[in-house]
């Protein structure tokens, strides 16, 4: 069996972020491996390990995106690929679904492609569904737990969280999943293993590579700028009391006051 | 300039989602005479009482399919049957709310269509028969100005309580356009083998009142008296990701970053000290009331009102004001 896990550096939440005069955003340059890729990844492994299969971890980006891949190896992943074009600048979801799907296509064997259930720092998750569909796949998002998986049978259930609550679904391979929080215990690199992915050699395919035109992934929407958010009023109406009953009463009357209720 | 814009209607056993109208009230203001079809999806008994409720909250036209294969939204089936009703009728827009369905769903089938998608906005407008949009970002610290740029039908996904829900119209009514599912039963590759719903309680997305507990809580029993506050309030209950990680909350009751995002009128935070990662999940709260120990906690600075003290007097306390002031 072979699994491939997609993966993404994002801003650390903790940054600082401002809106500059030209309508871009600026934050510290720390990069993390996106929270919910962290899972992700650690669940190809734990099923490259339950399964005796492979683990490919994949990237589409440039650079700055290795690092994510480096993770990936240093968790276990048995090797790293960079899908990267400067066609793909954009940072379009399509163009992005289109490229990753063409380089699991190249891979020839994947059985199951694992994301992250969004990108913390632009919260999409589009290029998920996206690129199952570019793949023909079945797709399950939200997967909170594997309940079983069977490589030989072709077949995979699993526990999805929807708005209303949980869904047992189970579905034929090769499939999409997005995972969230709840999957597992997120693995963390070793000493030995930071070491080893360091000295790993990262191919780099490009869209040449993937047999895909430029315009085959020109981009449909564009980020025009950003703004910051409506300022709060301040600090918070502290409301005081003797005690927790008084209190009570006195918020309860400002929030009908305020018609909050 | 008119336009034709379709909208999903999404259902939970036979009963449509408030965000769909919230999309549908968008609609029929941004179609400017133009017409509204409302795209109704699930087995043949729930779509009726579905599509007229749509004709009520704004719809000119209700597409309808009714098939066993429809009865709940899976993502090959609705996708297909969305792509092959896109193409063959090509609306300007396409419109849904972005629930865990909507999302799916629209992506699916913008990817079929190698058409412009954009996602989870909480401002829309056409400009020159182009959709703009602005979404939140980056945690919810900024909003991100987005535009189509492409050509073909346009996608955008809505973020659930970004937009009013229109007024209904008793007695409006329109014409039902019946169609049969794009996917044959035996070409859908999954199957739903249980459905386990949260029963009673009220779900994080739709919920206008929230009440959070975070570390303060201090263990599974401490949420009691706020799961008896959110009863007295009709409110969705939840919590920091310290209150999930302890084990003292099922993981669908967390906001923040690795979980749900929300946007309430009115979000109750209750031992919450307001760690960054949980504002990622209810900055856009329209007014948060903080109860917390500790004066200088981060959350008071988000906070429009706040009760500095022990949330196990406070909470039981607004509990019974709350009964009294509302009874």
């Amino acid at each position: 069996m072979h699994v491939v896990t997609i993966a993404t550096m994002t801003p650390d939440t903790e940054a600082a972020v401002a809106v500059d005069a030209g309508g871009n955003v600026q934050w510290g340059d720390r990069l993390v491996v996106n929270p919910w890729d962290e899972y992700a990844i650690t669940e190809a492994v734990l099923l490259k390990g339950a399964h005796n299969g492979q683990a490919t971890v994949m990237t589409v980006g440039s650079e700055a995106q290795a690092e994510a891949l480096k993770h990936g190896l240093a968790i276990g992943c048995d090797q790293a690929i960079r899908v990267w074009d400067p066609a793909l600048a954009a940072h379009d979801s399509l163009a992005y679904a289109s490229a990753a799907a063409a380089a699991i296509n190249k891979l020839g064997n994947a059985d199951l492609v694992i994301f992250g259930k969004e990108m913390s720092d632009s919260a999409s998750d589009q290029h998920v569904f996206q690129t199952a569909r570019k793949l023909r796949w079945t797709m399950i998002g939200f997967v909170a737990r594997i309940e079983a998986i069977d490589f030989a049978a072709r077949t995979i259930r699993v526990r999805r969280l929807t708005d209303q609550g949980t869904e047992v679904v189970s579905g034929r391979l090769p499939a999409v999943i997005s995972v969230l929080k709840d999957i597992n215990e997120p693995k963390y690199p070793t000493f030995i293993g930071i070491r080893k992915a360091a000295k790993a050699e990262i191919p780099v395919w490009s869209l040449a590579d993937l047999g895909l035109s430029a315009a085959a992934v020109a981009p449909k929407t564009a980020v025009s700028g950003h703004r910051e958010l409506p300022k709060r009023e301040g600090s918070a109406e502290i409301i005081e009391g003797a005690n927790a009953q008084e209190k009570a009463a006195r918020l309860v009357a400002r929030l009908l006051e305020e018609k909050i209720l | 300039m008119s336009a034709a814009i379709f909208v999903w209607i999404e259902q939970h056993d036979g009963q449509p989602v408030t965000a769909s109208w919230e999309a549908l009230g968008l609609a029929r203001s941004l179609a400017a005479g133009g017409t509204v079809t409302a795209l109704v999806f699930g087995d043949g008994a729930q779509t009726g009482a579905a599509a007229q409720a749509a004709f009520e909250h704004g719809a000119d036209a209700v597409i309808q399919a009714g098939d066993a294969s429809l009865a709940r939204y899976r993502f090959e089936p609705y996708v297909a049957l969305l792509t092959a009703l896109v193409k063959g009728r090509a609306p300007d827009v396409v419109l849904a709310a972005a629930t865990v369905a909507g999302r799916e769903l629209l992506a699916g089938a913008s990817a079929d269509l190698d058409a412009p998608l954009l996602a989870d906005v909480t401002e829309l407008t056409l400009d020159g028969g182009k959709l703009r949009t602005v979404r939140p970002v980056l945690g919810g610290k900024v909003l991100r100005v987005e535009a189509v740029v492409g050509d073909g039908p346009q996608f955008a996904a809505l973020r659930p309580r970004a937009f009013p829900v229109p007024e209904p119209q008793p007695g409006r009514s329109g014409e039902v356009i019946a169609v049969a599912p794009a996917l044959a039963p035996d070409a859908v590759p999954t199957q739903i083998e249980r459905v386990e719903t949260t029963g009673g309680q009220v779900s994080l997305t739709d919920a206008s009142i929230i009440v959070a507990g975070g570390r303060g809580v201090g263990g599974a029993e401490g949420f009691a008296p706020l799961r008896a506050l959110a009863e007295v309030l009709g409110a969705a209950l939840g919590a920091s990701r310290a209150a999930v990680d302890a084990g003292w909350i099922a993981y669908e009751h967390q906001v923040g970053q690795t979980g749900k995002v929300v946007s309430p009128d009115l979000y109750i935070a209750a031992g919450i000290s307001g760690a960054i990662q949980h504002q990622a999940g209810m900055r856009t709260a329209k007014v948060i009331v903080a109860i917390n120990k500790d004066p200088d906690a981060p959350i008071f600075k988000l906070a429009r009102f706040g009760i500095v003290g022990d949330l196990f007097e406070v909470v039981p306390a607004l509990t019974e004001a709350f009964r009294e002031r509302l009874a």
